[in-house]
């Protein structure tokens, strides 16, 4: 690889790299994001790779594993390039299969096909795949088109032509205007106008600034920036080059947490690429603007993802945030002038410069411009990453894209936000997503996170999860933190096991109002929300656990008990998984649980053919 | 050229340098703002959460932590509200449960209006002010103990909970700490800290127990003094 | 250990700043932080031991305790709970008598509770030496930890 020199250089690499490219040829496109790779894709993409050298078949097709294509329930996942034939659960031994029927014959193999589950419809291309085509994807859409390791993949789709726009076309202060036009807002869960960040770190007195990539991503069950981190990370680099242009930095960091390997591996061969490509290092493009990335990997604290907790991390510290009286930037990491944005963030600057802040303001909403990436996940048929436009209702996300609620049950809430948000109920499917809207409810768009529960979840359980990971997670400082959610969290748990007192709701409420105002930072500002808007929203289901005793979900172990009704076929199957031999019964007889015994571990219900285990 | 700030604070008109916090402010000025985790010999640390007020800034207002947040032109500090009231309960509530027994707590919670915490008792002695681990890092500069682990287990420890191999046994730690949790003793020329023993230097002269050895040995290395400077005690010195 | 502790802080040009990385690293090589290990990067980065400890008992990932040969962790994320987490953490409890982030006395098993991994759609996940293995339920762990246990089996017999 050799440097390039100028944005027409680039140009011209780009288009040689496309002229080189056979755009008929077949290109077998394996997912290979973390999802996939713990279906075992890995034997897959070897298997590909075999057979192709095997019976030399190099020339008539190229293979391309890839960064995550979204559709994570559906893995592994093959896409058959040009005509972008999609075959989902593909076993990991039919890589022969798909190469001599599909690739060499055209032949579509019908079991790998995706099965539209009420019409039977079987689709053939991607495109057509509702989960797909009722989203715009305009982050992920490069990803099934990139390998993450090579970079020639990410020039071949127009990739640093934004970067050459920016350093060629605009002046730094151009560059700010144009996403402050935009009204990009902070994508980690802040909503901050990530043009006004600039701004101000362009602004701020000194010469060192820096610009961070917060990859720390720690609320549970959001993984949009794994993906795009692992599957496009030349995106994110040309993000935080074009930010580092426009504030008057030099150095980078990509702060990544520790649970993520793929993405730091991917992350790095990317910064290596782009090293010797010239892209980073000095006098980038032939430009004055030099500007190089540190990877940094986390510890493991969800605290780290605070951004004075982050630089505190950076900085070879424990992730103890500080009071920000003061702004990261006027003084950040290492107190300089720092400006940190999500990953997400910095994916979308490449598009709003290549397509103009005009372009970028006719998505979305009033208050909330662009797609958002959410991960759908929980109790839903679609599990996957969904991108839609700010402004898309939750019914829609959920129902039209995330394919409605598995096994016929309930919806009964989604929860958004994270350990920071709250949970939503049915009464307002209807909300259209956006920053504003999702705060008016009482939750918050957080970074994308987005859990869908049924009526077998237990809101108050639901809460005191939230309460425990944060429990584990406070870093200690502050009293109300550290004590406040450790006590909180211990009335939930009497609440669970029966032991909930009348004056309980009335406490938590005063406590979590209290720890809102008092807390240092926000991970414990935020931390009374899901107690809060679980009060608010399933009053009664609190009610029923103090009062009653009961837990109408069928949740709390203490206040329910697992019995055998009429269904029973007397199959006795579930009488051997019993930990404690609590189950009797002759062959097809009615069977019967002995409750003094009983630990209501679940086995039973869980491998019982004949729903015949109520658990209430 | 810097140019004194005005400020407001429970209506009174308050003139104070840029850099200075509110509650030095305060302090100057005796209006009284509680606090457990602050000393003037040390950087604020901003985590009892005792002194947060309430402050209106260019129409908005906020809640702030006092000995942390500088004056500014034009803010009001409000240090009696609601707000400002129920987080102080929390916090001395949440701190009883840790230590019911120290008068410093009850004192604070007779100015609260906390008669009884509604949380049950912990017992842990220490509540966290951080003071320990500040004095010992920012003023003794040997920084012997520091914090093991994070959230509700937090502690303040030696390394590995062991031997306090740092330690000057100054008693710096033992002195600063607003609830006496941290136990200090000495006898037989033996003085004993974190469960470590440090051998008093004996006066050559009179006998006298003087200082830990330890510690006369950091002073003699941090100031260059002669070897035999600490020979002697104070009164035997001529 | 003296040469691995150096050679890891090299990696780094002994930038203080790096000191979480290092301890990972230290960590993959050893097993886990043994105290000579922390008192040699101590020394090396001219910190005070009390801030090397505290660094090392602040972050999750960090273990100054030797680990079993077989690592269990299962994902806790809010996904994966909401699919019935709990009632496998409880049963891998019983199976091994393990509390969460305890390890054998023989060395054998470690079992922890993770947070989210980001492989939601395979929620609940279960990490076996870095192996995923997804949709468990109480029967799978059940096969999954007898399958282990003759695999402990086989080593034990193979050592002795």
């Amino acid at each position: 690889m050799e440097k390039i020199t100028s944005p027409e250089q680039l140009k011209a690499l780009q288009e040689s790299i496309v002229a080189k490219r056979d755009p008929d040829k077949a290109c077998v496109t394996v997912c290979a994001g973390t999802g996939c790779l713990a279906y075992g894709t890995q034997k897959l993409i070897d298997n590909f790779k075999k057979e192709i050298k095997d019976k030399k078949l190099e020339d008539t097709v190229s293979l391309r594993s890839s960064g995550c294509h979204g559709f994570c329930e559906r893995g592994p996942i093959v896409v058959n390039y040009p005509d972008k034939t999609f075959y989902q659960r593909v076993g990991l031994d039919d890589a022969a299969e798909i190469l001599e029927k599909t690739v060499a014959n055209g032949e579509v193999i019908d079991r790998l096909l995706y099965e539209e589950p009420v019409t039977g419809e079987k689709i053939t291309l991607e495109t057509d795949v509702p989960f797909y085509n009722k989203q715009m994807r305009l982050l992920l859409a490069q990803n099934p088109e990139i390998d993450p390791v090579n970079v020639d993949d990410y020039l071949a789709v127009g990739g640093y032509q934004a970067l050459g726009k920016a350093l060629s076309a605009m002046k730094p202060e151009g560059v700010i205007q144009e996403v402050i036009d935009a009204n990009l807002r902070g994508r980690g869960g802040g909503g901050f106008p990530a043009g006004w960040k600039w701004d101000a770190t362009r602004k701020a007195e000194g010469d060192i600034k820096y610009v961070i990539c917060n990859a720390d991503e720690g609320d549970p069950g959001a993984y949009m920036d794994r993906s795009l981190l692992e599957g496009n990370p030349h995106s994110i680099l040309e993000g935080m080059l074009i930010g580092a242009y426009a504030i008057g930095s030099s150095q980078g960091y990509i702060y990544v947490r520790n649970e993520y390997p793929l993405a730091v591996t991917n992350a790095t061969l990317a910064i290596e690429n782009a090293r010797k490509l010239g892209l980073l290092g000095d006098n980038i493009l032939g430009s004055t603007f030099s500007f190089d990335v540190k990877i940094v990997r986390g510890g493991g604290a969800f605290v780290c993802g605070e951004s004075s907790a982050l630089f505190a991390s950076i900085e070879g510290r424990s992730g103890e945030p500080r009071a920000k009286y003061v702004h990261a930037t006027d003084k950040g990491l290492y107190d300089k002038p720092t400006c940190l944005n999500n990953v997400e963030t910095w994916a979308n600057v490449p598009l709003i410069i290549n397509k103009g802040a005009a372009w970028y303001q006719s998505i979305g909403t009033e208050g909330s411009k662009g797609t958002k990436i959410f991960a759908l996940v929980g109790k839903i048929n679609n599990t996957g990453l969904v991108e839609v436009p700010m402004g898309t209702t939750l019914k829609e996300i959920i129902y039209d894209i995330g394919g409605g609620i598995p096994d016929g049950r309930e919806f009964k809430a989604v929860q958004t936000g994270g350990p920071s948000g709250g949970c939503i109920p049915k009464e307002y499917l209807d909300t259209r997503v956006d920053f504003d809207e999702l705060t008016k409810l009482g939750s918050m768009m957080g970074s994308g996170g987005m859990i869908v529960m049924d009526d077998r979840n237990c809101m108050v359980d639901v809460a005191l999860f939230f309460l425990r990971f944060l429990e584990e997670e406070s870093c200690g400082k502050c009293t109300p933190c550290r004590e406040g959610v450790h006590q909180m969290r211990i009335i939930l748990e009497r609440i669970t096991k029966g032991k909930g007192k009348e004056e309980d709701i009335d406490t938590l409420q005063w406590m979590g109002e209290a720890i809102a105002d008092g807390s240092l930072c926000a991970l414990g500002r935020s931390a009374p929300a899901p107690v809060l808007s679980t009060i608010r929203y399933f009053r009664e289901e609190y009610e029923a656990h103090i009062r009653d005793k009961k837990c109408p979900a069928g949740v709390c172990k203490a206040l329910i008990t697992y019995t055998i009704n009429a269904d029973c076929t007397g199959c006795r199957l579930c009488v051997k998984p019993c930990p404690t031999q609590a189950i009797t019964g002759e062959k097809k007889q009615l069977h019967t649980i002995d409750q003094d015994k009983c630990i209501q571990c679940g086995a039973c219900y869980e491998i019982c053919k004949d729903a015949a285990i109520i658990v209430a | 050229m810097s140019e004194t700030i005005t400020i407001t604070i429970n209506g009174r008109e308050i003139k104070a340098e840029p850099g200075t916090t509110i509650l030095r402010a305060a302090q100057s000025a005796n209006i009284y703002i509680p606090t457990l985790c602050d000393n003037d010999e040390l950087t604020p640390w901003g985590s009892c959460r005792l002194c947060m007020v309430e402050i209106t800034q260019k129409q908005r207002t906020r809640m702030v932590a006092s000995c942390i947040y500088e004056v500014a032109d034009g803010i009001t500090v409000q240090t009696e509200t609601p707000r400002v009231s129920n987080v102080r309960k929390l916090v001395i509530e949440l701190m009883l449960a840790r230590n019911p027994y120290h008068a410093k707590l009850k004192e604070l919670a007779a100015y609260v209006g906390v008669a009884k915490s509604r949380f049950d008792v912990d017992l842990k002695e220490c509540i966290l002010c951080g003071e320990c681990v500040r004095v010992c890092r920012e003023v003794v500069g040997v920084s012997a103990i520091g914090y093991k682990g994070r959230g509700n287990e937090r502690v303040v420890a030696t390394p590995f909970e062991g031997p306090a191999v740092d330690c000057i046994a100054c008693g710096s730690c033992s002195y600063i700490c607003p609830v006496d949790a941290i136990p200090l003793k000495e006898e037989n020329g033996i003085r004993t800290i974190w469960n470590t023993e440090f051998a008093m230097q004996k006066c050559k002269k009179c006998g006298r127990d003087m200082a830990p050895i330890k510690q006369l040995e950091y002073f003699q290395k941090n100031y260059n003094l002669p070897d035999n400077h600490f020979d002697t005690c104070i009164h035997c010195r001529t | 250990m003296e040469k691995t502790i150096k050679s890891i802080i090299d990696r780094y040009e002994g930038d203080k700043g790096f000191l979480v990385p290092m301890l990972q690293d230290v960590q993959k090589e050893l097993n886990y932080l043994p105290q000579e290990a922390l008192n040699l990067v101590s020394s090396f980065l001219e910190l005070p031991i009390s801030r090397v400890y505290e660094v090392a008992t602040f972050y999750q990932a960090f273990s100054l305790e030797p680990r079993g040969r077989i690592q269990m962790a299962l994902c806790k994320g809010t996904a994966c709970h909401v699919r019935g987490v709990p009632l496998i953490v409880d049963h891998i409890k019983r199976e091994l008598d393990l509390e969460e982030g305890e390890t054998s006395e023989d060395l054998e098993y470690t079992f922890e509770t993770v947070n989210c991994l980001g492989a939601c759609a395979l929620g609940p996940i279960l990490v076996v030496n870095g192996e995923y293995h997804g949709q468990m339920t109480i029967s799978k762990t059940s096969r999954l930890l007898k399958k282990l246990g003759k695999e402990s089996q086989k080593s034990e017999e193979g050592k002795s």
